[in-house]
């Protein structure tokens, strides 16, 4: 990419603050391809780019400071003009926050993080669209009873990033990333199952087809045969990937603007005991293994590694300025937005640390449960405000140790402050997820699954 | 949008190398929203995307491209990067015979939110904060958002299509935390149309954003005392509106022409066949008016359809955009819809709804002996392959005895689609559209509405904890 330098945009529009005005300005700038495969052909092949620009102002009123906002997808002199006065426009009409304000340079050093590869740009169109053809002749000749490929893609994207403020603070970033997707279906007459593979990286040379196409054709077809079994309570196994998704929820609940505004459930249990002692929980984007990691978080402050549960302790919320100030504590380094949105709290690379267990030792450890495979309804059954967590379910009943017959059209159900205190087993290797979180597998003691 | 000439130039451009067909998409969405969380109006936001995708289509191939740059040179840029892709081998292009002007479509808005003040839309939130406390200790949190944006849309392509579009929608959500002795609750409601700010105009019919609110309150404190949901096979009653959802899932997707044509549809040959119960009549119409699924064009500029898809429970039709009518020879059904500029079509639904039935709602209810009654759905997620769907449950209620007693905790419910249509054996009278969605599709979110009459389906399993 070339062009314009983002740095100089960013602190350029940063300048133009009035007096008693505070401003910041985030911009970014980037190139994609993605191909997708079907039938042995190209289906289609997209290539884009792109860019944002997002302008926070804050003006001082009535001893606080309100804010206004305003994004577009142009850097066109017009655009960035109308933008800084809608940013304007929209502070008036804020109520003033004692609390709102920028992030303040805190001293901390960003760790360098090496996220950009020359060779991706370099890679040919040929190479990618032979790619996402490997993967799918992979997956479709990968078992006899592979029925189908609904679509085996590849795609990558290469993006910069700018971020400077009145307060002092100039951050800037670039990163590459590609990742190959397949979702096929196996079955018989009158049955079909889907699986889902799917590998991330930061150039194509590390994408193995292999194994994506492996790990789809091997939960489609397992499931063939499957049923709805009674209802019954039993021992949950999740896989690695599974797993670091519902973790990804607990996160979200230990994020400084639900803990501050009343909507988390772990709000006032720090230094109290919440999971099981075999649970730590880390957020920790100087990890270059996750594809979350980075220098700097969303408002400029350097990204740090940050205990959130340590052998089941709650040590820690995440924050952003805002809710560290509102909390009377000081930011994590958690800002998470894009140009075109105000920086919220997240985390990065949220991980949990190993265990001693083979993910082959937990499921031998098994008596009676069910490993889940993948999960519906994440989005409609599960309540972070209140705990409650219900999902449709798919996977493989485990007994006496050993895998055993394919189950579908179940729910499971616990809540997810009592998930946390049921966990007995953590696995010993880390799958890392395309959103940058990892886990290994998790077994957890008892919940309730619904069936006939 | 842009000038014919400069349209014509660079569908010539996309076509230059051969081209079945070749399209520009033009976008331009403008955005405002107002937040208020914690007592505070805290956000406001105002957005502006505008950009082009050129698509060219070979063959079974289809190259893609997009930029914001709406210049002739950028535009020529795009054209040729996606006459690349599609990789074209036919040498001479084709002329393009575009007859300005562009047929206009244009949504009725009678107060037009960007000659609205900030002030006001401020002031809804205000109201509804106040409306949602006031009088109940309960409540610990009111989170209340407004939004509006104003999205035109062109389609010009080389069959000779040249049209606009353009939309305006208002939306309104209030969410609220309840705090009792067994924890916390929440409760939500929300409204949009593709209208102005005349959604807010009382005395015309609109909504008033206090009782929003007072709903979203009642429906929060009623939960702190919700018992977990039984978990098992029950009879399960689904109110009008929201509960359209169930359709929306159980076979809406289903009906979808690329889903069906790659054998990931449990419903793919089924046209002619019983696949519901003859009290199900589906349908999906983008042509509604005002409903949140509504357009002029859908976004290859056909215009908006009425399809009927289920009647009496006989499967009539499948759901097309252009592509999939092409390769089975048939007309589209205006069922072509992107997220943006930046994304290809595909095949989507609009306003999907089921017909009224003649049962008496109370006497569905009262019908019914053990089993749940689901006030309020939350969104849902379906396997098209295998046909088990799932919906929330956000707002639900015991039914003993044919009377509704106990509220119950938030969970999923799961079903098979073609199960679940087969045995409803009740569809009321009530028929109501429900809130404002958003469907997600291989990452792609694009507005709908739902609807349904208050049914009964006798068996689907219930995600609870309780025995």
């Amino acid at each position: 990419m070339s062009g314009t330098d983002l740095g100089e945009l960013a602190a350029r529009l940063a300048e133009r603050a009035r007096p008693g005005e505070h401003l910041e300005v985030a911009v970014g700038r980037g190139v994609s391809t993605s191909v997708k495969a079907y039938d042995g052909d190209v289906e289609s092949f997209t290539s884009a780019e792109s860019f944002g620009v997002g302008i926070r102002v804050l003006v001082e009123r009535d001893g606080g400071l309100s804010q206004g906002f305003a994004h577009a997808g142009s850097f066109d002199p017009d655009v960035l003009e109308e933008t800084l006065q809608d940013a304007r426009d929209n502070a008036v009409f804020s109520e003033p926050d004692p609390f709102a304000g920028l992030a303040v340079p805190d001293g901390r050093i960003a760790v360098p993080q090496d996220l950009w590869r020359p060779e991706l740009l370099a890679t040919s169109t040929e190479a990618k669209i032979e790619l996402a053809l490997q993967l799918e002749r992979a997956t479709r000749s990968g078992h006899a009873a592979v029925k189908g490929v609904r679509s085996a893609s590849y795609g990558d994207a290469a993006s910069e990033v700018a971020l400077a403020s009145t307060a002092g603070i100039r951050a800037s970033g670039r990163s590459t990333g590609c990742w190959l997707s397949v979702s096929c279906m196996a079955g018989d007459e009158g049955e079909t199952h889907t699986g889902y593979g799917v590998a991330v990286g930061r150039e194509p040379g590390s994408l193995d087809v292999a194994e994506v196409a492996d790990e789809a054709v091997t939960q489609a077809v397992r499931l063939i045969g499957a049923r709805q079994v009674p209802s019954q309570r039993l021992v949950l196994v999740l896989e690695p990937k599974l797993a670091a998704t519902v973790l990804g929820i607990i996160g979200s609940m230990l994020c400084g603007d639900a803990v501050v505004k009343g909507r988390s459930p772990f709000a006032d249990r720090l230094g109290q005991a919440i999971a099981s002692p075999l649970l730590t929980l880390l957020d920790d984007p100087t990890d270059a293994r996750s594809m979350g990691a980075d220098a700097f978080d969303g408002e400029g402050l350097a990204c740090r590694r940050n205990v959130l549960i340590a052998e089941g302790t709650l040590s820690g919320f995440l924050h952003n300025s805002y809710t560290a100030r509102r909390a009377g504590t000081a930011s994590t380094g958690s800002a998470v937005r894009s140009s075109r949105s105000l920086p919220g709290v997240g985390p990065q690379a949220l991980a949990v640390a190993p265990g001693a267990t083979s993910y082959e030792q937990l499921l031998a450890g098994v008596d009676h449960g069910i490993l889940v495979q993948s999960m519906a309804g994440l989005h409609s059954g599960v309540n972070t405000t209140s705990g409650d967590f219900s999902v449709g379910a798919e996977g493989l009943m485990i007994r006496h140790g050993a895998l055993a017959e394919p189950v579908r059209e179940v729910t499971i159900a616990s809540t997810l402050p009592r998930l946390l205190l049921d966990l007995v087993g953590v696995g010993s290797e880390i799958s890392w997820l395309p959103g940058g979180s990892g886990s290994a597998a998790l077994v957890f003691g008892e919940v309730a699954l619904s069936g006939s | 949008m842009l000038d014919p000439h400069l349209i014509r130039r660079t569908l010539e451009l996309a076509a230059a190398h051969g081209a079945d067909l070749a399209e520009l998409f033009v976008e331009d969405v403008r955005s405002s929203s107002a937040s208020l969380d914690d007592g505070r109006v805290e956000d406001l936001v105002s957005g502006r995307d505008r950009g082009a995708g050129i698509r060219v289509i070979v063959g079974e191939r289809t190259g893609f491209a997009h930029t914001a740059d709406l210049s002739p040179e950028g535009l020529a840029e795009t054209a040729r990067v996606a006459a690349a892709s599609a990789r074209g081998s036919a040498s001479g292009g084709r002329r393009v015979a575009l007859d300005p002007p562009a047929r206009a479509y244009a949504a009725p808005v009678r107060t037009d939110p960007g000659t609205v003040g900030k002030a006001d839309k401020v002031e809804l939130l205000r109201r509804a904060d106040e409306a949602a406390r006031a009088g109940r200790a309960e409540v610990s949190q009111v989170a209340a958002r407004y939004g509006d944006v104003r999205r035109r849309v062109l389609v010009a392509n080389t069959d000779g299509v040249f049209v606009t579009d353009d939309l305006t929608k208002t939306s309104f959500s209030v969410s609220v935390v309840a705090k009792g002795d067994a924890g916390l609750q929440t409760g939500r409601h929300s409204v949009g149309r593709v209208a102005g700010f005349e959604l807010f105009d009382v005395a015309a019919g609109g909504y008033d954003v206090e009782e929003l609110a007072r709903m979203a309150a009642a429906r929060a404190i009623r939960k702190l005392d919700a018992r977990p949901a039984p978990s098992g096979a029950l009879p399960v009653v689904i109110a009008g509106g929201s509960g359209g959802v169930l359709f929306h899932e159980a076979c809406g997707h289903g009906l979808e022409a690329d889903l069906v044509d790659k054998g990931a549809s449990v419903f793919a040959g089924r046209r002619g066949e019983q696949v519901a119960s003859s009290l199900v009549t589906l349908v999906d119409d983008g042509t509604l008016v005002g409903e949140w699924g509504y357009f002029g064009i859908d976004d290859e500029g056909n215009p908006a359809r009425r399809n009927v898809l289920i009647e009496r429970g006989v499967l009539t039709d499948y759901l097309y955009d252009s592509q999939q009518a092409r390769k089975a020879g048939r007309p589209g059904s205006g069922n072509g819809r992107r997220q943006s500029y930046r994304h290809l079509p595909m095949v989507r639904m609009t306003n999907t709804y089921i017909t009224g039935g003649d049962s008496d709602p109370a006497d569905i209810i009262a019908s019914t002996d053990y089993g749940v009654y689901v006030a309020q759905l939350g969104g849902g997620q379906v396997n098209t392959a295998s046909g088990d769907f799932v919906f929330g449950m956000t707002e639900a209620y015991l039914i003993e005895g044919g009377v509704i007693t106990a509220a119950l905790r938030d969970g999923n419910l799961i079903g098979n689609g073609p199960a679940a249509l087969a045995a409803i054996d009740a569809v009321g009278t009530d028929f109501s559209m429900g809130y404002p969605g958003t469907c997600g599709k291989d990452g792609q979110g694009v507005p709908v509405g739902m609807g349904t009459p208050t049914l009964r389906v006798p068996s689907l399993t219930v995600g609870g904890t309780a025995a």
